[in-house]
Order: C-alpha cells, then structure tokens, then sequence
C-alpha cells in the first residue's frame, strides 16, 4: 500500500471519529427540542421519533399554564444582566486599586482575596442564606444577586489584564490633568476590551445556569429562576410522564445561552479557561 | 504638600477598592468565618444557637449516612475522573489536529458545557428512561434489555457518570488544547530530523510537556468533583431507591441545612468536606515534582 492511500485511509478514520463525536454531542439536544414539539401521547412511545410527526407547539403552551413562564423568564434574564454588570464594575474599580495604585498593605489584602477563592461553594452557601435571612432577603432580587456580586475571582483576572498595560498612557494622561477616575474609565477600561468581555461571559452564564444558590435564596414564582423552576416543574407528581412538557421549558432555558455562545464563541472559550492555566 | 497627595492618594484607593472590599468582607469573609463558629453550635433557626463543642464532629464520625455519601463521592470520583481524564486529551489531540471541519467538532462538544447543569440533568433523565428513553431502545436494537437506570443506586451511578462524562469532555479538552497549543514547534521539528514517528513524538515530547496541564486537569477534576451537586440532586427517579440512597456530601449537607434545618451540623460538615478538598489539594501539591516536567526558560 503506498503512503498516499495510507493517508486518505487515516483521514477517512478521522472524518468517521468527528461524526460520531458530533452525534454524540447534539443528539441529546435535538432529542430535548423534538421531545418539546410532541403531543403528549406521541412521547410515550416505545419506537422514539427523531422527528417529530405530528409538530405541535402545544408543549409550550401547557409549560405557560403550568408556571409564569414569562416572569420567570424575565426574572432569569434580569439577574442575569444586573449580576454582570454589578460584578463588572465592582471588579474592575477593585483591579484597578491592586493592579495601577501603589499604597501599603496592597499585596496583603490581594492575598485575603485569593484566599477567599479557595473556599468551596457549599461552605459559603448556609451562613450566607442566614445572613441573607437575616437583612430580609430572601425571595427578593437583591438576595439572588447583591451575594454574587464580590467575587475574587473577576478582580484576579481583570487584575491580571490590568498589570499588562503599559505605564506610559495614564502618565501621559496625568501630565495632561486628568485624575485617577478619567484614567480608568477613558484609558484603562477601553484598553481590557477582551478581559472585560471574558469576565462579562464568565458571570452571565454563571449566574444564568445557577443553581445551588437561588434554589435557597429564592423559592417563589415571582423572583424564581428557569433552572430552578425546571426543577420544580420536573419534581410534581405527573412529571413522569409529562416529558413534552419538561423538556419545552429546557429548550426555554438553554436556547438563550447556546444562542449567545455561538454569536461570542471566542469570548466564551476565554471566559471558561479563565480560570487556570496561567502559569 | 507631600502629606496631601498622600492623603489624595489613599482617597483614591478608598473609592476604587471600598465596593469591593467592603462586600468581599460582608458576604464572603464574614459568612466564612461564621459557618466556622456555627460549626460548633446546634441550629435551628428558630431558636438561639447552642453552643456543643466538638459534638457535631463526633456525630459525623458515626454518621452511617455521612459515610455513605463519602463512599458514593469517591465511587464517582474513582469512575468519572480517569474517564474524563483521558477522553479529554484524546478529545485534544483531535481538536488540535488542523483538519478541515475540525472546528465544528469544537463547536460541538462545547454545547453540554454551556448549558446548565439543571438542562443536561433532565435531558439525560429523559434519556436514559427504561421504557420510552434513547438509551434502552438503542440497546433493545443490539439484543440488551436496559436496566432501569435512574431508579436503582448502582445504574443510576453510571447513568450520571455518563452524563458527567458528556458534559465535561469538551471544558476539559480545551484545557488541554491550551497547553497543547503552548508546546514549541521547535520540538516536534527536531524529532522529525532525528527520524522520530508519530506515536514517539507523542508519548517523548507531547506527553511529557502536557504534564503542568495534565497535573492542573486533574486538580480541577478533583476540586469540581468533590462538590458535585445537580446531577445527584435531579437525576435519580423520585421515590426511587436511587433517590432514597444516592447521595453524595454536597447533596448531605443541603438535606441537613434546608430540610432538617440543622445548620450547625450541615456546617461541620461542609467544612470537613473542605478540609477533605485541602487535604487532596495540598498532597497533588506536594507529589508533583514526581511526574509534573516543568520546562525551563
């Protein structure tokens, strides 16, 4: 055999591995939307349909019955954004204190931050739905997002972007007369586009696809969660055959994520790996 | 003069860093450090906390169903993470290869990532349902009966291990691809000129100067999967035994904080789950320099 038709053999290997890997991966989807557009009774059938036949969009009609979808709906999408930019801009002001001032007890206090991250989520969830309790918090907007807002994590990497930039623009900017606050937010910020933007994912889709926290800090309809309310919705005592139904509210909650994923692919790759692999 | 540029100065930290700072210590530190204090008291909520030394502790310690979650955790740990650990850099050194529709495999097996672990949990529910599901009727069509997965203990353990396994494989390959990507050229031209095939320069020069990623996959792995908590809370068929029995640490400790409202013991054993976590961290730490290359510049 010569080497050109060992090649094309390779290759052909290859193409075989991407497609089943491709399967794999979108199968589950495609399974959970084509669930969503049956009827009841064509889901509970031992030889599945891929494709559904009848179409109906009927599933989405019943999951509007069964919860506020529309509110809560918009409740998931209102966290979502103010989490963002509440953990934007406190970070950033934070970065900038660590990563373009010089003052005492600077890398001390950046220690107490790193510090903070080590510490598992579970730890943090209890004595913060006490706290959280305690201000008279709980089902209100303001205990799902104000706890999320302070996280060590966007100040580390934002400082990270910060140190990168040279020193010569803000002292340019400073014989010119401008203050501190002009340089972070006409120098400094523009400059960490793609750091801000990496972050900006970063927390949308964790305080998106959350669970843990607003599962405690936020049980009712009116300030209720997607995620939380597909629990709840696959939880009740008919669930076990309400798939369609189940899986309607699904597509709700994970179209809008995909959608922004494939619009901002980059960003999210940056904004997922963010995490390590500095060194 | 010099006295107030300083005073200027410390104005200006105070502005940037005090949202930050002061939330950091009020929702972060203070928590911390009075989940520590809870730890030793018994709470419910209701009435005030009473203070019971080490008592929660020694509970634990005889606990039946603390342990039992200890075990499930490890079990999932001992199957999930060296599956996804090598499937992950097989998936790598896929995507790192420039042949063409390569990346739309990447596009591919970043969908389970992005989506919610609350999704994947149902989705995958549905899935491997005994009667109606993809899973049984796919091994109905090659002669098997399918288990009822998601309703006993054991199958609904490598239900949610193949789950994990789809979801994560795309987060971990791309970790990989990062360190992948960071390896010289210069290395895999030299090995060309000295005659080297693929199989040698994978197993001489990839391997070897993947091991900083491989060693920083693997204490991701162990951290994330320490706390794995969705999966084990949604998956199993309610009123199961799988629902019954399956538990792991995180889920425990939620049952004990929000169902049987006892915060002071959920908190001793979230920090024993902690110190569990730190333990493994610390001993990674220090075995590294047994089979971690570091490259020198």
């Amino acid at each position: 055999m010569n080497s050109i038709n060992k090649q094309t053999i390779t290759k052909m290997g290859l193409y075989l591995i991407m497609a089943v890997i491709v399967i794999v991966m979108v199968v589950p989807f495609v399974w959970m939307l084509s669930t969503s557009l049956k009827s009841q009774e064509y889901i509970l059938q031992t030889t599945p349909q891929l494709i559904p036949d009848p179409v109906t969009a009927e599933s989405y009609v019943q999951l509007a019955e069964r919860i506020e979808i529309f509110r809560i709906f918009f409740n998931s999408a209102f966290v979502a954004v103010m989490t963002t930019l509440g953990q934007i801009l406190v970070s950033a002001m934070a970065a900038f204190a660590f990563a373009r001032m010089e003052w005492r007890g600077r890398d001390t206090v950046f220690l107490l931050y790193l510090a903070t991250m080590m510490v598992p989520a579970v730890v943090l969830v209890i004595p913060q739905f006490i706290l959280v309790r305690s201000l008279g918090w709980i089902n209100t907007y303001a205990g799902l997002i104000v706890p999320t807002l302070f996280s060590a994590f966007g100040t580390f990497l934002l400082r990270q972007s910060f140190l990168s930039l040279p020193k010569d623009f803000e002292e340019a900017a400073f014989v010119d007369g401008a203050n501190r606050f002009t340089i972070f937010w006409r120098i400094i910020l523009p400059l960490s586009q793609p750091a801000l933007a990496t972050l900006a994912i970063f927390s949308f889709m964790g305080s998106w696809n959350a669970y843990l926290w607003p599962l405690f800090a936020a049980r009712r309809p009116e300030v209720m969660t997607l995620p939380v309310a597909l629990g709840v919705l696959q939880s009740g005592p008919r669930a076990l055959t309400e798939w369609n139904i189940v899986m309607a509210g699904a597509v709700v909650t994970v179209i809008p994520i995909l959608l922004v994923y494939l619009l901002a692919q980059r960003w999210f790759v940056g904004g997922i790996t963010a995490g390590g692999l500095k060194a | 003069m010099a006295g107030i540029s300083k005073i200027r100065n410390w104005g200006w930290v105070l502005f940037f860093l005090a949202p930050s700072l002061l939330g950091l210590l009020i929702f972060i530190v203070y928590p911390i450090t009075s989940s520590f204090w809870v730890a030793f008291h018994e709470w419910n909520l209701l009435s005030p906390p009473e203070f019971v030394g080490l008592a929660n502790f020694q509970e634990l310690w005889t606990d039946a169903d603390f342990w039992r979650a200890l075990r499930y955790t490890l079990l999932f740990i001992v199957m999930y993470v060296p599956s996804v650990f090598v499937l992950g850099l097989a998936l790598a050194l896929l995507l790192n290869t420039k042949i063409t529709g390569i990346s739309f495999v990447r596009t591919a097996t970043f969908l389970p990532v992005v989506a919610s672990w609350v999704v994947v949990s149902l989705i995958w529910k549905w899935i491997f349902n005994p009667a109606y599901g993809l899973v049984n009727y796919g091994l109905a069509g090659i002669g098997i009966e399918g288990p009822a997965w998601l309703f006993s203990p054991t199958t609904a353990m490598y239900a949610i291990v193949i789950t994990s396994i789809w979801k994560d494989v795309g987060y971990i390959a791309l970790l990989y691809l990062g360190g992948l990507q960071s390896i010289s050229e210069i290395y895999y031209e030299a090995a060309e000129i000295d005659g080297a095939g693929q199989w040698q320069k994978l197993k001489n020069i990839t391997l070897p100067l993947l091991t900083p990623t491989m060693f920083f996959v693997l204490i991701t792995l162990l951290i994330n999967y320490f706390q794995m908590f969705e999966q084990i809370w949604l998956m199993p068929m309610p009123n199961s035994s799988a629902d019954r029995q399956l538990e792991v640490i995180v889920t425990e400790v939620v049952k004990n904080a929000f169902s049987y409202n006892r915060m002071g013991y959920a908190s001793a054993m979230s920090w024993v789950l902690f110190a569990i976590i730190f333990v493994i961290t610390f001993a990674q730490l220090k075995l590294q320099d047994r089979w971690v290359y570091y490259e020198l510049d």
